[in-house]
């Protein structure tokens, strides 16, 4: 039996027939541009000159101070273009999409981060471009949705089911299996089938390998822990990545939302609640009944709120090379704003999860430790859900007048 | 066993019709009568699907009606249960078609057993290529259960060749790329397709994809041995319940 693509028990390759070629097709170029020295030349250089590679390690002394434990480091993944680390992603799938010959690309998306870094990388190779994206999110996010039109994207809202991110990679593979002679499926996260997992941590890889040699520089030593949210798993895989054979505890943090016990949460790995199934073409483990049937999640981050989770990220979570917790929303929104006041960053909420987890953790370590805390993304974009997450008045006050002087 | 029933029936008739429904979609009493109208009908097997909330492989139609089924609460205990009483029922063969992590979850040996108990013929599951299912096609092996797999235009011959050996019953054939529901246009490469199914299968082929009508079984006489016949039965039903699908069957036999 070919085990590609596994990771102990998870992974594979669970898809429809007609998709069989096209997924061979893709580990294929895969592995053949991985191997090419001008393909990775071609990624760094689009990567440092169109995004902002390598992106900065930056000592938080402020909040080092306050917390009173552990030195605390944060990877700037906010400062790469469209504002999260999904850019680095799309750049190499879209390279390699052009190497395949494709004229369109096509993706799913929750947030809105990776249907923006899709739509922005399908205007610079000049592709044809579709963004799944479930009824709910395209409600919630309603700007980002804005920008993917601008850039030429085309929105497709997704009605069915749970009309969040599932739902929408669920109809991408619909789309796929369809057009895939023209069509390449750039898949945001390091889950899905083979070689999806594998592919999107390579992409990611990155932003391991600048942290580890940054703190190096930097500290002169590597961090004691890193902490990154868990969503589908890629930007804590990227960054992961660049410590596996290293002396340093991972930390992935999901989305508690409002506690494990609510059923309305998407911690997979943290709350023991999830269980080994088979979905979205992949083995992982998902929030699931008894039966089989997913379940509805609930994330004040739409990045994190997704059934499954990164096979290759269990399966180091099974060997105890990675250490999952979950952040509860409120407890979000409080690292949120004390990353704001303290350092005058503004971490995506998805990121907050991060620093919330850490923040959990580091008052309880050595001063003479260290921490890298991965910021994937930047808060500031999504300004609608935070303002409104945080009830601030003046925006409430601020949306009722420009709604009425629309109206007028 | 599903085999030999195929081979049986194909020496009375050109080209035999498979049918579909989701079970609990309208209602467990609504799917019942619709198996009935097919039966009366002369539908020679009925594909019996259990839902599930990701149909990954199915179009629109079928979508929303796993989506309906699974709103009605039901379970897939109560789907085997349901579909072991037709089997009793019914002089037909009926195989269960349903995604992989179904089955999986219920456990492979354990579903292949339970299906035998209840009569059922076999399974058809659209996301489990060949590769990942030897427990599968043991499970249902051992059971004497139809493992039924899928061709499709994009399937090289060589790979074909090994599907129709770790398949049994017949193979499934789609029309076309994409999912359930669009309808297919019957042309000339669909011919040299089928005729490559044909070449390198030694079971049984079905056809399925976007037949709709009369004249798609026609054309497929002679080229296949079954036709299936899925979305367009589900909106027979929606438009006029039991009695449109049973108009609708006597007009496509």
């Amino acid at each position: 039996m070919n085990r590609k693509g596994y990771y102990g028990e998870l992974g594979g390759m669970f898809v429809p027939e007609v998709l069989i070629r096209t997924f061979e097709e893709l580990v294929a170029a895969f592995e053949e541009a991985r191997d090419d020295p001008g393909f990775q030349q071609e990624y760094q250089e689009i990567l440092s000159s169109y995004s902002c590679r390598p992106t900065p390690l930056t000592f938080a002394r402020n909040l080092s101070e306050y917390l009173g434990g552990a030195a605390i480091y944060v990877k700037r993944e906010d400062l790469g273009h469209t504002g999260a680390h999904k850019i680095n992603n799309v750049m190499g799938q879209g390279l390699l999409a052009e190497r395949m010959g494709k004229k369109r690309v096509i993706a799913e998306t929750g947030a809105g981060q990776h249907g923006i870094a899709t739509a922005t990388m399908a205007a610079r190779f000049g592709f044809q471009c579709t963004i799944y994206m479930g009824e709910v999110d395209v409600a919630r996010q309603r700007p980002n949705v804005f920008w993917m039109e601008q850039l030429g994207a085309q929105v497709v809202s997704v009605r069915d089911g749970s009309r969040t991110l599932k739902d929408a990679m669920n109809e991408a593979f619909r789309d796929w299996a369809t057009n895939m002679s023209d069509t390449h499926y750039v898949l945001g996260t390091a889950s899905g089938p083979h070689p999806f997992p594998e592919m999107v941590t390579y992409f990611q890889s990155v932003i391991g390998r600048e942290a580890r040699a940054q703190i190096l520089e930097r500290a002169g030593r590597l961090p004691a822990r890193v902490y990154a949210c868990v969503g589908g798993g890629s930007n804590a895989m990227g960054i992961f990545s660049g410590f596996l054979h290293d002396p340093v505890e991972l930390v992935g943090v999901e989305a508690g939302g409002k506690g494990l016990t609510s059923g309305l949460h998407a911690s997979r790995l943290a709350s023991g609640q999830g269980t080994v199934g088979v979905a979205q073409g992949y083995k992982t483990y998902f929030l699931q009944d008894q039966d089989g049937q997913m379940k509805g999640t609930h994330s004040i981050a739409a990045g994190l709120d997704y059934v499954g989770v990164s096979p290759i990220l269990s399966h180091l979570r099974d060997r105890g090379r990675v250490r999952v917790e979950a952040a509860e929303d409120a407890e979000v929104l409080e690292a949120f704003s004390l990353v704001l006041r303290k350092e005058g960053l503004i971490p995506a909420l998805e990121s907050a999860h991060a620093f919330a987890g850490a923040f959990r953790e580091i008052p309880e370590m050595s001063r003479q430790d260290l921490v890298i805390i991965n910021q994937s993304g930047r808060g500031d974009k999504d300004i609608f859900t935070i303002a409104e997450a945080l009830g601030d008045p003046g925006w409430r006050n601020f949306l009722r007048e420009k709604a009425e002087a629309d109206r007028a | 066993m599903l085999e030999s029933y195929v081979r049986k029936r194909l020496l009375e008739k050109g080209i035999l019709l498979m049918t579909h429904l989701v079970v609990g979609y309208p209602s467990l009493d609504g799917c019942r009568e619709m198996v009935r109208a097919m039966v009366e009908a002369g539908v020679d097997l009925v594909e019996l699907q259990i839902p599930f909330s990701e149909p990954v492989a199915d179009g629109p139609v079928i979508l929303r009606a796993n989506h309906g089924a699974l709103k009605t609460g039901i379970t897939v205990r109560t789907c085997l249960e349901f579909a072991g009483g037709l089997a009793s029922q019914f002089p037909i063969p009926f195989l269960v078609m349903t995604y992989y992590n179904i089955p999986f979850r219920f456990g492979l040996d354990n579903f292949a057993r339970v299906l035998s108990e209840k009569g059922l013929y076999g399974v058809i599951v659209p996301d489990l290529p060949p590769e990942e299912a030897e427990h599968h096609v043991s499970a249902m092996r051992k059971e004497g259960l139809g493992a039924v797999f899928i061709l499709s235009p994009e399937t090289s011959v060589s790979r074909m060749a090994r599907i129709t050996e770790t398949a049994s019953g017949f193979v499934y054939c789609v029309a076309r790329r994409g999912v359930t529901g669009a309808r297919t246009r019957f042309s000339p490469e669909i011919v040299s397709y089928l005729a490559r199914c044909r070449k390198v299968s030694p079971l049984p082929i079905a056809v399925g994809f976007g037949l709709r009508e009369r004249a798609d079984l026609n054309f497929l006489r002679g080229k296949a041995d079954i036709a299936v016949i899925g979305t367009e039965t589900i909106r027979a039903m929606e438009r006029e319940g039991a009695d449109g699908v049973r108009a609708f069957m006597r007009g496509l036999v």
